[in-house]
């Protein structure tokens, strides 16, 4: 029965029965992947000031444990749709870290080949469909994804579905609005995911959004909502898996909004002046990667000294990247024109590559 | 009004129809929708009402309300809903009410449809025909009445379109749904109601895509089409234009000049070759088009001629088109567009052209 309510993660939970043990192998997985993640970023943050990297570049820097929580809870066959902060995702959804760095240095060996650049990582294999340059861009597509499925075959727990990541921003934009009603209205198979972490760029939620709280958005639209504690890897898990499961099972959307904290500026170009001293002392002090070692270490899953093999392991797996980025080939004036249709197109007169320069 | 059936018939056609265009393009959805069942029509009011211009009258009820259906009244997001359908595999056919509806939907438009194909580096291709009535000439205000073919043109990964008879409307609807790439259907609003003769494919092909296979290898996408023959000057138009100028080449057939009106049908991608091959032979030109002048598409025209033609011109490109206000509304709307008086005007000035 479709409910206005907000609920709280722990009932959806309950609801779903998500409630089991991990096991140390999962756990360690998860900070294997989160770890990778924060080595990849602060790596690609390094290429940038050095110029490997060009145009702009937004890092997923404190939202490890949302990235991998959400990524985990997936199916293969699951369609995603991101956001422009999309490193993380590409590399939790199992593309090459080394393709992913080379996407970012614009090589031919990146994911798209080096066209798409930091924010739009593309493979139709792994079923991303995309990192999305403009603010709500992708929240129409993604519904277009979600009808697609819900006219192929009826409902069931095997069938796809599709998540649709966005920033707190994203919600005060039309495109939001427009697509919560459409996939409320046909009931779709969509997860809305709202990663809030606290700033619109540089503009507080609370200064941008009229309803702040911002699970209760779904409520105009009747999809439930929950807000889920961003820097758990587990709590944001279990809550995509029970949104997916609603999805898949009865067909109907649902919101969850993960809270997060950025550690850096919007990106990396950004120093983030509007932010406070003890502002950026509490986004540190909440940083989710050394606190899931911490509760791994306790737990005992992990003690230090493995801990310590996990992360210089990634850094290795991050230096092999930078390495494979920088030794891959430039895209050559010859392939400009690929891709801008899907077929050769008669009649198209300038549809050749420009005039060499001349060099004497 | 002189309406001029092709000169280039079809092939292979086994049965001609008396129809208005309305009637054309309804026919080449049902023909469509019958051919592939991929094939999606959506949009504000195109089910149970028929769409404003009544162009998808009875389709829901002939292929069911999963295949025609009706959208909120959300422009942004029929035309996303169209590109994530489109990465699933169908291929839709959304309409947006009136031609300037289409603002709000630019950002899926342009920054979304026409990119995928790249973006995807050729995994998502886009096969999405965005039906678009167009242009001015029914009282409508501005919103209702914008001629916007340069601001699709300027996208690449777009191709737009636009028919000028009821026979165009039909081929050229059929060709725009089944090329892969996303196409911009501009529909003449002042002409769905004016009837010629539409040449069909035959019966057992009409419900198949072989016959626009078939027309695709003789008349590819981006291929204009000569609608009268003449010596003294090009009279070069699109959509509804395309009837004003054959209309007007009657007048100056009166006075001995023969005109040739050459029908761009498609706006991007320019026939270049074909506006070369005219007005090589007739040595001048003047592009007519409803969009104000200013970075209309009558200057990309110019610049092809110009680079093209520049040996053989015997006076420079005239340009008659509506001129740099928000589209007026009522009667102000005759003052607004080329009419038979201005063209006749701007021939005259190119036939009088003597160099200085």
């Amino acid at each position: 029965m479709p409910s206005s309510a907000p609920v709280t993660s722990a009932e959806v939970n309950q609801v779903a029965g998500h409630r089991h043990e991990e096991s140390a192998e999962t756990l360690i997985g998860f900070y294997r992947e989160m770890a990778l993640i924060r080595a990849f970023e602060l790596r690609a943050s390094e290429m940038y000031a050095r110029a490997r990297i060009g145009g702009y570049c937004h890092l997923n820097l404190g939202e490890e444990a949302t990235v991998v929580g959400l990524m985990d809870a997936l199916q293969p066959s699951d369609y995603l749709f991101t956001t422009y902060r999309d490193h993380g995702y590409a590399l939790a959804r199992g593309m090459e870290p080394g393709k992913v760095m080379a996407e970012l240095f614009g090589k031919t060996t990146g994911v798209s080949r080096g066209r798409g650049g930091s924010m739009h990582m593309f493979d139709a294999e792994r079923r991303m469909l995309g990192g999305y340059g403009i603010v709500g861009g992708q929240i129409p597509p993604a519904v277009g994804a979600a009808l697609a499925i819900s006219m192929d075959g009826p409902a069931g727990a095997e069938t796809e579905a599709v998540m649709c990541l966005m920033g707190d921003g994203t919600t005060n934009i039309g495109s939001f609005h427009e697509s919560l009603n459409l996939a409320g209205v046909w009931n779709l198979p969509i997860v809305f995911v709202i990663i809030n972490n606290r700033l619109g760029m540089g503009t507080p939620v609370e200064a941008a959004s009229a309803e702040p709280e911002l699970y209760k958005r779904g409520s105009a639209y009747r999809i439930p909502g929950v807000r889920v504690d961003g820097n758990d890897v587990i709590e944001v898990r279990d809550a995509a898996l029970a949104a997916l499961e609603q999805a898949r099972i009865e067909r109907r959307p649902a919101l969850i909004e993960a809270m997060s904290y950025r550690l850096r500026g919007h990106s990396v170009v950004d120093p983030a002046r509007y932010r406070s001293v003890d502002d950026t002392a509490e986004a540190k002090a909440q940083d989710p990667v050394p606190a899931f070692r911490e509760r791994l270490i306790e737990a005992g899953h992990l003690d230090a000294q493995a801990a310590t093999a996990i992360d210089q392991e990634v850094d290795l797996v991050v230096d092999d990247a930078v390495k494979f980025a920088e030794d891959s080939p430039d895209p050559s004036p010859d392939e400009l024109f690929d891709n801008a249709y899907a077929t050769d197109v008669a009649n198209a007169p300038r549809s050749l590559p420009g005039e060499r320069l001349v060099v004497s | 009004m002189t309406m001029t059936a092709d000169t280039r018939p079809r092939t292979p056609h086994t049965e001609t129809r008396h129809l208005s265009m309305q009637q054309a393009l309804n026919l080449a959805l049902e023909h469509s929708l019958a051919a592939d069942d991929r094939t999606l029509i959506f949009g504000e009011d195109v089910g149970r009402v028929g769409g404003v211009f009544r162009v998808t009258d009875g389709l829901q009820q002939k292929f069911g309300a999963a295949r025609v259906f009706d959208t909120p009244l959300a422009e942004s997001g029929i035309m996303g809903m169209a590109v994530g359908l489109a990465m699933a595999g169908w291929r839709p056919v959304p309409e947006l009410q009136f031609d300037g509806f289409s603002y709000p939907a630019m950002n899926q438009v342009i920054s979304q449809m026409a990119r995928m194909n790249n973006r995807s580096r050729g995994t998502m291709p886009m096969p999405i025909t965005l039906r678009l009535p167009s242009f001015g000439g029914i009282r409508a205000p501005e919103l209702h009445g914008e001629s916007l073919e340069s601001l699709f043109a300027h996208v690449p990964g777009l191709k737009v379109v636009s028919p000028s008879t009821p026979n165009e409307a039909y081929h050229l609807l059929r060709q725009a749904i089944a090329d892969p790439d996303p196409v911009v259907f501009m529909e003449p609003k002042s002409r769905y109601w004016q009837r010629g003769d539409v040449l069909l494919p035959a019966p057992s092909d009409t419900e198949s895509d072989a016959a626009t296979a078939e027309h695709e290898t003789t008349t590819p996408v981006g291929t204009s089409n000569v609608v009268r023959e003449g010596k003294h000057a090009t009279l070069i138009s699109w959509g509804a234009m395309v009837s004003t100028c054959l209309q007007v080449a009657e007048y100056a057939a009166e006075d001995g000049v023969e005109l040739e009106v050459l029908d761009l049908r498609w706006l991007k991608p320019i026939d270049a070759a074909g506006i070369q091959a005219s007005v090589s032979k007739t040595r001048r030109a003047i592009v007519v088009h409803e969009a104000p002048l200013t970075a209309g598409l009558g200057g990309e025209v110019s610049a092809i001629i110009m680079e093209r033609c520049f040996d053989a011109l015997r006076a420079p490109v005239e340009r008659v088109t509506g001129f740099d206000v928000p589209y007026p509304s009522g009667a102000l709307e005759d003052a607004y567009l080329p009419n038979a008086d201005r063209i006749l005007n701007a021939v005259q000035k190119t036939l009088e052209y003597r160099r200085g």
